[in-house]
């Protein structure tokens, strides 16, 4: 008779190191299954382009009627790469909380999430990096069709990549800690989920001067932009690729790119800290509460 | 002692709709939840409008920035306003039977003895109800805080153009309701794409007259963007020389989409319920 031997009963110690990288890679890999799976490749890529394109079409007519077409002008550049990097606003930082509810009230995971030998916010991290990947697929779409048919005057030589790249890792970050934040949020949320996050990316769109410099705001509202990273990030996003837009409007031409980098540095810090204590606290509320596995059917 | 034990042939007997009088009665008890709902939860107004005017007021911003005529200003608000509707015929209509599929009420609702078109009928009805109430809400706000000038030509053609589209939306939202019985995982990525296209092609923002003729021609299949040209031609002054059409032929345009929408809805969504009910595809859930 052969006798069945088991693996020895000593439990595997795995450095946080190690539990963070195994959290994130597969929270990854559950995060593109999900968005990309439901459907075939074919038209999950054309599901992904359409949508980013059409947006950017309504400001590409709205501008065109007004201005005969006047693509050359540095407003157009402006409200075109801001509008176009957005989208890293809406899916990193929304698509992140709505994790929470997805997997709680959808899938009915969350509570599993909390059992399994992983880190939540490492997982919620993860699953962010396919709306990464999405956003960027959108957003070099855009780009490309803003310089093949727009005379968006991106210049691949004149780009500042070293800019460009450190305020593209700086800002993802950024994203993803106000994500968190609003996770958080999420987990003591029983009604108007899915408002919360689409109530802080519009006003992000509206008060960080995305698709408009923020003089034509009210001066009453224009301090509200000066505090949102977001604002710094555009700012120097669009510096980096089209040098000229930043003389173009005062509203932080006074700044140079340096100062502006520390700002933007400066401020999410603050959002991280912010964002990993808020976190924490609702977390421990949800689970006094006993919030984490429940379903409302809201 | 008299025998006071209840049996059912003890239970008065409840009176029992059958007809035309049952599919009312499905109507107004579909349309209940909708409108009370709203009256319970007051909060939604708050949302259902703040979020819009977010939108509202960044194009709007868009416009100043490149200094945009006034008029274009009241363009934007009139079509943010109209943006409640079709968000609500999209997330609400359209794809309302794949959510009780989801939470396990579609079933009922077909082994019930009524129609399934007067719960559609239901659905529109007080969605549309409580739609209009957030459309004139942003409208208001929107207007007073932009300073929109209105110069209304033809108040009876307004409202008959108003309903129309409203009338041919909601046909429209029915008759794709009926095609979101047989989809599952998709559908809510469906909804969602149908969005910004809708807004581009059905000129929300701006005069659906900038497209070239056959785009514009091939939007109106949407009752939205015809009923909003017609619409911005009779409140603005400067409406009718953005028109795409005439406003009686737009009318004219919206009656036979109506007519085109509603019996469609009809048969399309007697297909699909059999299609769904032979291809077991009623109860499904595919997460």
């Amino acid at each position: 008779m052969t006798a069945i031997s088991f693996p020895s009963n000593h439990s595997v110690q795995l450095s946080p190191a190690h539990t963070f990288l195994r959290s994130f890679r597969i929270a990854a890999w559950l995060g593109w299954q999900i968005e990309s799976n439901w459907t075939d490749p074919f038209l999950f890529a054309i599901y992904s382009v359409i949508k980013p394109l059409a947006s950017a079409a309504i400001l590409v007519v709205m501008y065109s009627i007004i201005t005969q077409g006047n693509f050359a002008s540095p407003v157009f550049s402006y409200i075109y790469l801001g509008n176009a990097f957005y989208a890293y606003v809406g899916a990193i930082m929304t698509g992140m909380s709505w994790t929470i509810i997805d997997d709680r009230e959808h899938y009915k995971t969350l509570k599993y999430m909390y059992i399994a030998p992983i880190s939540v916010p490492v997982y919620l991290l993860g699953r962010g990096v396919a709306k990464f990947v999405v956003a960027s697929i959108s957003v070099l779409i855009t780009l490309l069709f803003g310089v093949l048919f727009l005379q968006l005057k991106i210049n691949l030589l004149e780009v500042n990549w070293g800019l460009f790249f450190l305020a593209l890792v700086i800002g993802v970050l950024m994203l993803a800690t106000m994500g968190l934040l609003l996770a958080g949020v999420n987990l003591l949320i029983a009604h108007h989920y899915g408002a919360y996050g689409e109530a802080v990316a519009g006003a992000l769109y509206l008060f960080s001067g995305a698709i408009f410099p923020l003089e034509v705001l009210p001066a009453w509202l224009r301090p509200v932009g000066f505090i949102m990273p977001v604002t710094y990030w555009l700012e120097l996003i669009r510096r980096s690729l089209v040098g000229s837009v930043a003389d173009a409007f005062p509203t932080l031409s006074a700044v140079s790119n340096l100062q502006l980098l520390a700002i933007l540095v400066g401020l999410t810090v603050i959002f991280a800290l912010g964002s990993i204590f808020t976190f924490r606290w609702c977390e421990s509320r949800a689970r006094e509460r006993g919030m984490l596995d429940m379903v409302t059917n809201y | 002692m008299e025998n006071k034990t209840l049996s059912m042939e003890n239970l008065p007997r409840v009176p029992k709709n059958t007809g035309w009088r049952l599919f009312i009665q499905t109507v107004i008890a579909r349309a209940y939840p909708r409108l009370i709902g709203q009256q319970r939860e007051k909060s939604w107004m708050f949302f259902d409008i703040f979020l819009p005017m977010m939108g509202v007021a960044a194009y709007v911003f868009v416009y100043r920035a490149i200094q945009a005529p006034e008029d274009y200003i009241g363009f934007v608000v009139v079509g943010g306003a109209m943006t409640a509707f079709w968000l609500n015929v999209l997330w609400s209509m359209s794809s309302q039977l794949y959510w009780e599929k989801e939470q396990g009420n579609l079933a009922l609702f077909i082994i019930a003895p009524n129609s399934m078109m007067a719960i559609l009928l239901g659905m529109a009805l007080g969605g549309m109800v409580a739609t209009t109430l957030r459309a004139l809400a942003i409208m208001i706000l929107g207007s007073l805080m932009f300073q929109v000038h209105y110069a209304v030509g033809s108040f009876g053609q307004l409202v008959m153009v108003f309903l129309l589209a409203m009338t041919a939306l909601y046909g429209m939202g029915m008759m794709a309701a009926s095609l979101f019985l047989l989809l599952s995982r998709e559908a809510w990525h469906i909804s969602n794409l149908a969005q910004e296209p809708v807004y581009l092609i059905s000129g929300f923002y701006f005069p659906i007259k900038s497209f070239n003729f056959w785009v514009a021609a091939a939007a109106s299949v949407i009752p939205l963007t015809l009923g909003l040209d017609a619409m911005r031609q009779l409140v603005f002054l400067s409406g009718p020389s953005l028109g795409f059409l005439s406003v009686p032929l737009e009318i004219g345009i919206l009656v036979a989409l109506c007519i085109v929408f509603l019996v469609g809805a009809r048969y399309l969504l007697a297909y699909m319920e059999r299609l769904a009910i032979r291809e077991g595809r009623l109860t499904e859930s595919r997460r």
